[in-house]
């Protein structure tokens, strides 16, 4: 009997195809973007803890000089006194045109790296000798290794996987020599087995500050919020998804509703029923959850390198651009799609296990659903006030997520009847019959249509959205370059020696030497960049200030204040008035506030002289030049011969907006594209609503067309159906994606990243973007309204015959 | 001649022919009762008359107009002005209201007639049913709507199609009462699909369908 | 387990990298390092001093000790020179590795530590004169190699220890120039035996004060060990009566190599040829995963010496990046003592 009931609920499937594809589809699309994202973020969170494995990091405190680097006489002198630390020294070096970090350890004290013992217990491994005496061995990745090979100045390079990309593991013996900075040390790895009796450090190291291995994750920390951006935009993918498969669901539970009727005549029970038709949508979700799998797979692959690129472009963070299958990740992509199917195949169950025996076979009634309008109506007001009410009075990303979540979750709920509202205004004031059934049509429509349009509301509004957020992003990113990037040229010298050569040759020959020195600090929010500035109009000018107090710049420049960027404001609550502390004796007054866009950490401006007295030790390798903007090529190139410089190491500003463009450009690359995948999903929603609708369609147009209208005119009045629908959505979707922008703009990424951003608006690209909708849903409409045009008017006739 | 039916054939795609040789006249006003087995071709020759389907031989002219040059549009605008239909079921528009669906036709043919139409909703039993919807009416009275929409535009050829197959006996009798005189009325000729005998033998003609040709 | 084991090996033990590739040959320069020669004319203070020219170099100080409390102890000091080329540079170019190990054994545990430095920045070194060994805060030192002080600490013990010579340097082998297998692989060699020693070791449990004797050894070389060579067991032990002995055993699948000097109280020494000595391991205990004889039957038949020396502390295993097993023994039999044994290769 089992058999002959499963028989008769396939059969549905079997005479409905496209239903079926389209559900499945639906939850492989729900899967294949949520997973693809998941995917994304794992890989990029195993790089980091991977890198951080690899290179020990997180484990051990560490010891840093905050005026610049230690002297290996002073690591000699820590040792002697009994604390066992051991040396690092790293630095970024640049290779045959791309930057590669350079870290090199000393290999006889250094604790265990995974590299070193792969290396160790491979088949061929390297003489130990051949990797401490001169010219050394460097440890990278193949794919690094591949980019190196033809450097023939570098040392031998030993390839192993388990260092992180982009960066070169070596003997700090070989490092000095790299980086060209003998006998210099980065920080100091506090060993876990300290002997009896060390003094405290306090005593013999007072000017090294300790740094605990918790606070050391700060990539982990930093790129949080970028993922959590990531997983928000995944899950609404998800969500849209997930209409499909509800209206699919629904759909297909409506016309079998006559099957089972008669299967429960025939004495089947209901929860036998309801057993197997959960067993059915259980194998349907895994199908479409493998298909999801799948697609997720691929495109992650194909957004990763982006996401890599970002994510090391803008934090720094170490990441692969390569996707691994992990099992963990298959699990829970397929425990979301049977989560998703059942959260959306639940009400539809539900109904149906309450249906009584003899309710009609007949399709859903058009207008039953009235009351679930108002209901939905009332609980998205509830939403979206609760919403708005969370990001008034908590404060936090997630709250911020929750916020954004709420109002778009509630006016999705809202659409339904605002749309109801809006038709039955428009039929009122329609004059002519066909007109006047056009509008009371699309109403009789909505409930079929209102799940996929909800979609679109939300692909839409996420659209303007976060266009609108990363538009205003890149305008003020752009003016706040131009403030910023004053200076014609920037030079980055050797070393501190040939930095004074630079500035005496270049002395006479510009309007200006501005140099570009800094040392980092920690502030208990993290990191703290503080830099010295000398006083020039440059800064005076054109600095772009926030916040700032009377006279600022006087009172930095005569060592009383200090400037900070606006993510350390916002993140310590510091603002113009307020102190700051550097180092145990330097405290002073904030005179202003800064935008810094692109950077993540903290930063702080003081005068030169302040710098030198903080940190007497700080650089100076690096200069802005002031000249006059015709000469700066023919400049750049002088500097480069007569000091032996790279290209790298002169940059003319254009270049270097051109490159901070690139990378806050390709930050959003991965937002655009799920914002396009987003709305193609929607389309496809509406596609499989109005085909799901098809067979309601007949009895709605055959008397239409019975009493007059020609196929072609229906099949016109098709599209244009779906088209308004789809503009009407549009307009809804337009106060929503603005609300949206501003919650990401003002609430989200003061949290994320610590700036706030003026909102811009942008009508053109709201214009192009409801040309795409119509565009979208024109050709979802497309299907449908050809089906209408081909339709044998036999077929048409049979609504009208007698069914004997 | 407002109806001429002149040896028409017509068969379905992959079928045998239902209509081999069927011609048949109405005039003006005059009433036409088209009988026949089940599945003989009845509704197939009211579709063919009422411009709903084309066909492969002979020549329907309708109020001087021949059907079968003409395509789509010229078909579908012959519905709108010379005929009218009632079908045995699903003749509404589910979306509008009874009141809209009354003045439909009459509309969509420029002719609407406020009076007449408010007069026939009356007369029709339909004046307190106006603002629902279809799918709240009992057969009978889905029925009167559709009956009442065809005369709302004072058409000069009504067609029907088993218009009471699908009610009971009463109510059948109360429709087809309420049609017969309205035609009357109104001089608009009438050709009645009909099993029944009895309601044959009220109209003026009739007419016997059977291995496609008219007996 | 950490990774620098792949080094360290080299560090400690160039032999052992030199028995996987089969040994080259004597009296050739093993990759340009000098090797030691016979008449050989020490030169000191400067011969306390590191030779860098040479692949590897100990000094080797080992005590036997009299608490307060009436327990014995004994620790351990020991500086290894490992080059990796036969030069030096300065900073981290150099190419001399530096590892120190340090112990102390109670009757009932062992405690010991270790360190690894490079040469070349000063974290780890020895200066001739005035005589001073160290790595990080360990030290060795003295005006000079007869009186110097000594400092060790690791996570659960120190101790600050002063000695004093109360004899002369004694030679190994040909007057230092000790042979270490048939085919006549060879390293300089002398000791300073007759330590006075005393001061203060720290202990979890607190500080004691004590006394007793300590003995140094000096090495280098650049091939210490033959080919077939697997370990060794090296005994020094000092008796009641006043007399001294220092004796091995390498032991190697051609069979085994044995030396011995023995070292009367006034600092004259026989050395005694290979084979005069026999040594027969009684008992074994169970360390670290291997069976290590704890318990030996010592005859040297020339000397009418015929003894059991047994470990004070069975467990006296140095778990250090390369393993071994050094403690303190006591002598019974024929003669009568306490001593040091080192026994590699288990
Ligand atoms: N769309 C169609 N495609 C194929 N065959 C059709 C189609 N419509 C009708 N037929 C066939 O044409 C024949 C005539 O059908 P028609 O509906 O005209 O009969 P009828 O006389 O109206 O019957 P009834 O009294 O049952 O309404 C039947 O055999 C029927 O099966
Ligand atoms: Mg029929």
């Amino acid at each position: 009997m089992t058999f002959a009931i499963v028989q008769a609920l396939l059969s549905h499937w079997r005479r409905h195809r496209l239903q079926l594809a389209t559900l499945l589809i639906g939850i492989a699309l729900a899967t294949g973007l949520w997973s693809a994202v998941q995917a994304i973020n794992a890989e990029a969170r195993a790089s980091y803890q991977r890198a951080s494995d690899q290179l020990a990091l997180g484990l051990y405190d560490t010891l840093r000089d905050p005026s610049g680097t230690i002297a290996v006489d002073r690591y000699v002198a820590l040792r002697r006194a009994g604390w066992q630390v051991s040396a690092v020294l790293e630095g970024p070096v640049r290779i045959a045109g791309r930057t590669v970090q350079v870290m090199g350890v000393d290999m006889v004290t250094y604790p265990a790296l995974p590299a070193m013992t792969q290396t160790e217990q491979s088949d061929a491994p390297p003489d130990p000798s051949d990797m401490l005496t001169a010219p050394g061995r460097l440890l990278a990745t193949p794919e690094l290794a591949e980019h190196l090979k033809s450097q023939t100045e570098l040392p031998p390079i030993v390839v192993s996987d388990a260092v992180p990309p982009d960066l070169i593991l070596t003997d700090i013996g070989v490092a000095e020599t790299l980086l060209n900075r003998p006998r210099q040390i980065s920080r100091l790895v506090i060993l876990p087995d300290q002997p009896r009796g060390v003094p405290a450090l306090s005593e013999i190291a007072p000017d090294l500050q300790r740094v605990e291995a918790s606070a050391q994750l700060d990539t982990q920390r930093l790129t949080d919020s970028f993922h959590l951006n990531l997983t928000a935009f995944g899950l609404l993918s998800f969500a849209v998804g997930l209409f499909i498969v509800n209206g699919t669901v629904g759909l297909a539970f409506a016309q079998r509703r006559a099957m089972i009727r008669t299967l429960r005549a025939l004495g089947v029970s209901m929860r036998r029923l309801v057993w197997m038709i959960t067993a059915e949508l259980t194998l349907l979700a895994l199908i479409g959850g493998a298909l999801g799998l799948v697609l997720g797979f691929f495109l992650a692959g194909a957004l990763l390198p982006d996401v890599a690129a970002t994510l090391r472009g803008l934090y720094g963070a170490p990441v692969d651009g390569q996707i691994s299958l992990q099992p963990e990740w298959a699990l829970a992509g397929l425990g979301m799609a049977l989560g998703g199917t059942f959260l959306a195949s639940g009400h539809a169950l539900f109904r149906l296990s309450r249906m009584p025996i003899l309710t009609g076979a007949g399709v859903q009634s058009w207008r039953s659903s009235t009351s679930g309008q108002r209901f939905s109506f009332l609980i998205g007001t509830a939403l979206i006030t609760g919403g708005f009410a969370i990001g008034y009075t908590v404060e936090g990303l997630v709250a911020g997520f929750a916020m954004v979540g709420g109002i778009l979750t509630g006016a999705a709920l809202v659409l339904p009847y605002f749309l109801t509202l809006a038709l039955s205004v428009f039929q009122r004031r329609a004059r002519g019959p066909v007109a006047q059934w056009v509008w009371a049509d699309m109403q009789a429509q909505l409930p079929g249509l209102s799940l996929a349009l909800m979609a679109l509301l939300l692909a839409l509004a996420a659209n303007i959205g976060v266009g609108t957020m990363v538009s205003s992003f890149r305008l003020t990113f752009v003016g706040w370059l131009d403030q910023r990037l004053t200076s014609e040229l920037y030079v980055t010298a050797r070393d501190d020696q040939q930095g004074k050569e630079i500035a005496q040759w270049l002395g006479p020959q510009v309007d200006a030497i501005l140099p570009i020195r800094n040392v980092e600090l920690t502030h208990e929010t993290g990191p703290l960049f503080l830099y010295g500035v000398v006083d020039h109009e440059t800064y005076r000018d054109h600095w772009p200030l926030i916040a700032s107090s009377d006279s600022a710049w006087d009172r930095v420049l005569t060592d009383q204040a200090v400037l900070i960027n606006e993510q350390l404001a916002r993140r310590a609550d510091l603002w113009p008035g307020d102190m700051l502390t550097l180092n145990a004796e330097h405290t002073l007054t904030i005179a202003g506030v800064y935008s810094d866009y692109g950077n993540p950490t903290g930063q702080a401006i003081v005068s030169m002289q302040q710098l030198d007295l903080i940190a007497p030790g700080a650089e100076t390798r690096q200069f802005g030049i002031r000249v006059s903007p015709e000469r700066a090529t023919e400049l750049a190139q002088a500097l480069r011969d007569r000091f032996d410089l790279s290209r790298q190491a002169v940059v003319q500003q254009a270049a270097v907006k051109a490159q901070s463009l690139a990378i806050f450009d390709n930050t959003f690359v991965v937002t655009s594209a799920l914002n396009v995948l987003t709305l193609g999903v929607a389309g496809f929603a509406i596609l499989t609503s109005l085909l799901t609708l098809w067979t309601q369609r007949l009895p709605q147009i055959a008397p239409v067309w019975a009493l007059g209208l020609t196929r072609a005119q229906l099949a016109r009045l098709e599209l244009l159906r779906s088209v308004l629908l789809a503009a009407l959505t549009a307009v809804l979707a337009l106060p929503l994606g603005l609300v949206l922008a501003w919650a990401l703009l003002a609430v989200i990424n003061v949290q994320a990243f610590g700036w706030r951003l003026p909102m811009f608006l942008f009508p053109v690209d709201w214009a192009y973007l409801f040309v795409l909708t119509l565009l979208a849903a024109a050709v979802a409409a497309a299907l449908p309204a050809l089906r209408v045009l081909r339709l044998p008017p036999a077929d048409l006739l049979r609504v009208f015959a007698n069914e004997r | 001649m407002l109806l001429n039916i002149d040896k028409v054939q017509k068969s379905y795609p992959g079928g045998r022919p239902v209509l081999r040789d069927v011609s048949l006249t109405l005039d003006h006003g005059q009433t036409l009762a088209l009988t026949g087995e089940s599945g003989s071709g009845k509704s197939t020759l009211l579709n063919l008359a009422a411009a709903l389907d084309s066909f492969d031989g002979g020549e329907i002219t309708l109020d001087g107009t021949a059907l079968s040059p003409l395509d789509d549009r010229g078909r579908a605008a012959l519905r709108r002005q010379s005929v009218s239909l009632v079908f045995q079921q699903f003749n509404l528009i589910p979306s509008l209201t009874v009141g809209q669906n009354l003045s439909f036709h009459a509309r969509l043919a420029n002719r609407e007639d406020t009076g007449w139409s408010a007069q026939l909703a009356e007369r029709l039993g339909l004046a307190d049913l106006l603002t629902r919807y279809p799918e709240n009416l009992s057969g009978g009275q889905q029925q009167r709507v559709a009956i009442g929409r065809a005369m709302a535009v004072r058409p000069k050829l009504l067609l029907a199609d088993e218009p009471t197959g699908n009610l009971d006996e009463t109510a059948s009798a109360n429709v087809l009462d309420l049609m017969l005189s309205l035609v009357a009325e109104t001089g608009a000729a009438l050709l009645l699909v009909t099993h029944s005998q009895d309601i044959a033998a009220r109209l003026d003609r009739q007419a016997h369908l059977a291995g496609g040709h008219i007996v | 387990m950490n990774a620098r084991v792949w080094l360290v090996v080299l560090i400690l033990l160039q032999p052992i990298a030199s028995w996987a590739q089969g040994y080259a040959g004597l009296g050739g320069s093993a990759d340009g390092f000098d090797v030691p020669k016979r008449d050989y004319q020490f030169e000191f203070p400067r011969d306390h001093g590191p030779h860098p020219t040479y692949r590897i170099e100990w000094w080797y100080l080992t005590a036997n000790l009299t608490g307060e409390d009436g327990r014995d102890y004994g620790i351990q000091w020991t500086l290894f020179r490992s080059a990796l080329k036969p030069s030096e540079a300065d900073g981290w170019q150099s190419p001399q590795l530096w590892m120190g190990h340090a112990a102390v054994t109670t009757p009932e545990t062992h405690y010991f530590a270790e360190r690894l430095s490079r040469g070349g920045i000063g974290q780890a070194g020895v200066a001739a004169d005035p005589f001073e060994a160290w790595i990080d805060e360990w030290y060795m030192r003295g005006p000079d190699l007869n009186t110097v002080s000594l400092s060790a600490s690791g996570a659960e013990f120190a101790y600050d220890l002063d000695l004093t010579a109360q004899g002369p340097l004694v030679f190994h082998g040909d007057a230092g120039y000790s042979v270490k297998s048939a085919d006549g692989q060879a390293s300089y060699y002398y000791s300073q035996p007759f330590f006075e020693v005393e001061g203060v070791l720290n202990l979890p449990d607190g500080d004691v004060a004590v006394t007793g004797h300590g003995w140094l050894d000096r090495e280098w070389s650049s091939q210490p060990l033959a080919s077939d060579q697997t370990g060794w067991d090296w005994f020094s032990l000092s008796f009641d009566d006043g007399d001294k002995l220092m004796a091995f055993r390498l032991r190697g699948g051609r069979g085994d190599f044995t030396a011995a000097t023995w070292i009367s109280p006034d600092g004259t020494t026989t050395p005694l040829p290979n084979g005069s000595a026999s040594f027969t391991p009684l008992n074994t205990t169970r360390v670290a995963g291997r069976d290590v004889p704890t318990e030996w039957h010592v005859t040297l038949p020339d000397r009418g010496l015929d003894v059991e020396v047994s470990a004070m502390t069975p467990d006296a295993w140095m778990a250090t990046q390369f393993e071994y097993w050094e403690g303190p023994v006591t002598v019974k039999g024929s003669h009568t003592g306490r001593g040091y044994l080192e026994m590699t290769g288990y």
